[in-house]
């Protein structure tokens, strides 16, 4: 249990998939102007986190793995290089189910996500939480941890962006630097602060 | 719009980093040395030109319900082949690159450019439009690499130009410049510089401020 915490803790602070790895930064920095939004979209990107990190970690290890096809007389082959366009595909194929489902049994979030649902498939912090499970060769429970863990990080960065966005409505700001180039700054500042809880260790 | 313009445009007036916010991820990631951008940007610029020649030639028979899965599919197939040339080539590369290689499948200035031009015009305008955008890319880039190697560690593509103060040269390297925020810095200011230069970038603003009630009576 202390391991997958560690995963998880790991996951939402040290290796912060939007502050520490650059992940998901178009939306991160395009819908980022008001708080309301912004956790509507961090509860979609956790939740699509969640199922499609492990959903991933077991197509990965039981089919493609080098070895993982023996049972069915395919011996040694490896389907790794397969692991991309596979990947992809689950999380497409995982947003539009997700996006039937909501529509019938939870309309009312249906309606808040909107466009968002379907965008999070090229969003890279989902693409990239199934890529570093790979390359870190998470096991099914760590990887359950590890996939909520990245959402739950990135729905916090963007919900942090959004508030200091709206606090910053108000204040005057140097001629082309407003908009993109001080959001950018922003994030800059917030992403120092959570390089500061990097010397935890656990 | 000539083929030139096409070409010329998205370098900086039409920049797809700094004015579409596009790209954004890869450009912070990687660029805290110059080698690993170089090689990024041309990764990014021949998945750009193949997947940009590609769905251009297809385009005709696509029924736009299933357009996104095609256009994905395709990227995808680019992105793995330009994966696996580099593990088997540039071992090294790839090792430092990791997932972001792979994460040009998600980055949005391929199938933005999908979407915006080779969806509707022919091969010869699509793989101008994917050269120019990948080209813009680059540059940013390339230019904000620069300056994170230089001020974090004193060399260019891994030769020294500062000589670092502890082994008896003048250069005091600032580690920050290695750090994530220092991109999200760079990039900020870059951002600012280009606005200012050229006002017409600028974002209309979200709201504008009263004239304070004090202000009118007098």
């Amino acid at each position: 249990m202390n391991a997958f915490f560690e995963v998880f803790l790991r996951a939402v602070f040290l290796e912060n998939l939007a502050l520490a790895f650059f992940l998901g930064m178009c939306t991160f920095l395009a819908v980022s102007k008001q708080v309301k939004t912004t956790l509507t979209l961090g509860i979609a990107v956790i939740v699509v986190e969640t199922i499609s990190v492990p959903l991933n970690n077991l197509i990965f290890n039981l089919l493609l793995r080098q070895g993982a096809l023996d049972w069915a007389g395919l011996g040694q082959m490896d389907f790794s290089f397969l692991g991309l366009l596979s990947q992809i595909a689950v999380i497409a194929a995982m947003i539009q189910i997700l996006e039937i489902v909501l529509h019938r049994f939870l309309p009312a979030l249906y309606q808040s996500l909107g466009i968002y649902l379907p965008l999070l498939t090229v969003n890279c912090a989902i693409l990239g939480a199934s890529l570093f499970m790979v390359q870190r060769d998470y096991t099914f429970v760590e990887s359950v941890a590890y996939g909520s863990g990245a959402g739950v990080g990135w729905a916090l960065a963007i919900a942090a962006l959004a508030g200091l966005r709206e606090k910053m409505k108000y204040s005057d700001i140097p001629e082309g630097l407003e908009g993109l180039g001080i959001s950018f700054i922003t994030t800059g500042l917030i992403s120092l602060a959570f390089m500061g809880v990097a010397g935890i260790t656990f | 719009m000539s083929i030139q313009q096409t070409f010329s445009d998205p370098l900086i007036k039409e920049n797809p980093v700094t004015l579409h916010v596009l790209g954004i991820c890869s450009a912070l990631a990687i660029t805290n040395s110059v080698t690993s951008s170089l090689i990024m940007s041309v990764a990014l610029t021949t998945v750009l030109v193949i997947s940009n020649m590609a769905i251009s030639l297809v385009r005709h028979h696509l029924p736009s319900s299933v357009r996104l899965i095609v256009q994905i599919t395709i990227i995808a197939s680019a992105v793995t082949v330009i994966d696996q040339f580099l593990k088997a080539y540039m071992p090294d590369a790839a090792r430092t690159l990791s997932v972001y290689i792979s994460l040009i499948v998600t980055n949005c200035i391929v199938l933005g450019r999908a979407e915006a031009c080779a969806m509707k015009s022919g091969m010869g305008v699509s793989i101008m439009d994917a050269l120019g955008n990948g080209l813009g890319y680059s540059l940013v880039l390339i230019f904000v690499s620069t300056i994170r190697e230089l001020m974090g560690n004193g060399t260019l593509m891994g030769f020294r130009i500062l000589p670092l103060a502890h082994e008896g040269g003048w250069f005091q390297e600032n580690a920050l410049f290695l750090l994530a925020p220092s991109a999200f810095f760079i990039i900020g200011v870059m951002v600012w510089g280009i606005r200012s230069w050229k006002p017409e970038q600028k974002e209309p603003a979200d709201f504008k401020p009263l004239p304070m009630p004090s202000e009118e009576n007098r």
